[in-house]
């Protein structure tokens, strides 16, 4: 089954964009082949020159929190360091770091289901940022969560990518999730996959962008094309 | 609630000693729980120690089940040829009565220890080993995938992911294992019993059998029983406490 069919897509550094698109239409898997966690049957995923990732260069962000249930947030943090060999005395200040940025300061010792869905989709973050990455995958990491905790988290991503600088390429089906956070907003149609169209976002990023005019009149934009791209 | 097991025994206890004294059969047929207590204080030393006798070759054949199961369930677990190679054959071990191939083994080992724990590994094996096998499988895909993102190699994934996640249905399978191995260090001991070398309850109990000894039958078999509980009990507190030392109890 063919799954993607002539997808093309350049990604500048820093961008922020949202792959939107119906479920099946291969948006999961345009991520995972991007992570080097699938090969394309046919294609080419080129990279800048000089700049091909090494492991802890990509984070990638689950739907699930997937975390190891028998260790601490912290062991949780580190295990992508300790998979590169880093000492531990040398990577804890590091943990600590990451973890403090996604708002967990003080949860170091927590087991995961002590924590909440939001808590451990924050302590997912705090893993995939540790190695410091160029290039963040989230293949729909907030769609389990509830509506208030969801706002509260894409608010938080979108202010540590603009502290990080770093490139966020973000799976979602949510019109309203791609709207708010990503500066590009990528049209995706099923059966087979391929790109339909592209949107640039004119808002300004922050917290308050939900509640503008241009906000609403971008979500009514993309639901109009995606409605328009799935009728034909 | 709490003593209601407790209490349903006494009760049975009481109406079987009364049951015997008033049908009046002789304690060769059917002894009452007085007449077993009362064999077994004639003889506590002796039986005690054919208890501890059955108790090591039991230990020894759960240690060995446990420590194989693992090996080989980690075997399968990353190679498939030998996960082709080995399944069938360890199904070939779980339905083989022990009872029939226990005097080839006794004959082959020669040692009278030795193919008891043979015995008794053979029937243990297989819980704990087609439960850890599950169990090293039993990660999410995602956290694999995350292992390979960062360069995480096979060893590194199999001590810091499949091993942990094993760690509770190997403790499920040493649970069911443990209680095997008391049944299958018995059943050698009823074999090796009639070749007649062997000193275990197993033992003790054709002895006793071939005497008429009936009550200091049912003292022994009572102490089996007695053992297989705690060990059963044993084994599930032993479980929990690793359990919440990993945080997860």
């Amino acid at each position: 089954m063919e799954a993607l069919h002539d997808v093309s897509l350049d990604i500048g550094a820093g961008d922020f964009v949202a792959i939107l698109g119906p479920s099946g239409c291969g948006k999961s898997t345009l991520l995972r082949l991007i992570a080097g966690l699938d090969q394309p049957d046919s294609g080419l995923l080129a990279w800048d020159p000089g700049h091909a990732p090494k492991p802890g260069d990509i984070g990638f962000v689950f739907q699930d929190a997937t975390l190891l249930p028998w260790a601490s947030a912290a062991d949780n943090v580190f295990l992508p360091l300790r998979l590169r060999r880093t000492p531990l005395k040398q990577a804890m200040p590091e943990v600590h770091t990451a973890l403090h940025r996604v708002g967990l300061k003080g949860f170091e010792a927590a087991r995961p289901r002590q924590l909440s869905g939001g808590m451990r989709m924050r302590v997912s973050i705090a893993r995939a940022l540790v190695t410091r990455p160029r290039l963040l995958l989230m293949d729909e990491p907030f769609a389990a969560l509830d509506e208030f905790t969801r706002h509260k988290l894409q608010e938080d991503l979108l202010s540590l990518w603009q502290d990080l600088r770093c490139t966020v390429v973000f799976v979602t089906h949510s019109i309203y999730e791609a709207a708010f956070l990503a500066r590009r907003i990528v049209l995706m149609t099923p059966r087979p996959g391929r790109i339909d169209h592209e949107l640039a976002s004119p808002l300004q990023p922050g917290p308050e962008a939900r509640l503008t005019p241009a906000y609403a009149a971008l979500v009514a934009q993309v639901t109009h094309d995606m409605q328009r791209s799935l009728a034909a | 609630m709490k003593y209601a097991p407790g209490l349903f025994g006494l009760l049975a206890l009481l109406v079987w000693e009364a049951a015997v004294w008033i049908s009046d059969v002789p304690s060769y047929l059917v002894p009452g729980p007085v007449a077993i207590v009362a064999a077994f204080l004639a003889d506590p030393g002796g039986l005690l120690l054919s208890l501890a006798s059955t108790l090591v070759v039991t230990f020894a054949a759960l240690l060995l089940a446990a420590a194989l199961g693992v090996l080989l369930a980690v075997g399968i677990a990353s190679s498939r040829l030998l996960a082709a190679a080995i399944q069938p054959w360890a199904v070939v071990l779980q339905v083989t009565p022990i009872v029939a191939i226990a005097p080839l083994i006794i004959v082959w080992v020669g040692n009278p220890f030795a193919s008891l724990v043979v015995c008794a590994t053979i029937v243990a094996f297989f819980p704990v080993f087609a439960n850890t096998a599950a169990g090293l499988v039993s990660a999410p895909a995602e956290l694999a995938d995350l292992f390979r993102l960062y360069g995480g190699g096979r060893i590194a994934t199999l001590w810091l992911l499949r091993l942990p996640a094993a760690l509770p249905f190997f403790l499920a399978g040493l649970r069911i294992s443990g209680g095997l191995a008391l049944v299958g260090a018995v059943v050698a001991e009823f074999v090796a019993g009639s070749g007649g070398f062997a000193s275990g309850l197993a033992y003790r109990i054709l002895e006793a059998g071939y005497r008429l000894q009936v009550p200091r039958m049912f003292a022994a078999l009572v102490l089996l029983s007695l053992a297989g509980i705690v060990i059963n009990f044993g084994l599930e507190a032993f479980a929990r406490s690793v359990m919440r030392r990993r945080g997860e109890g």
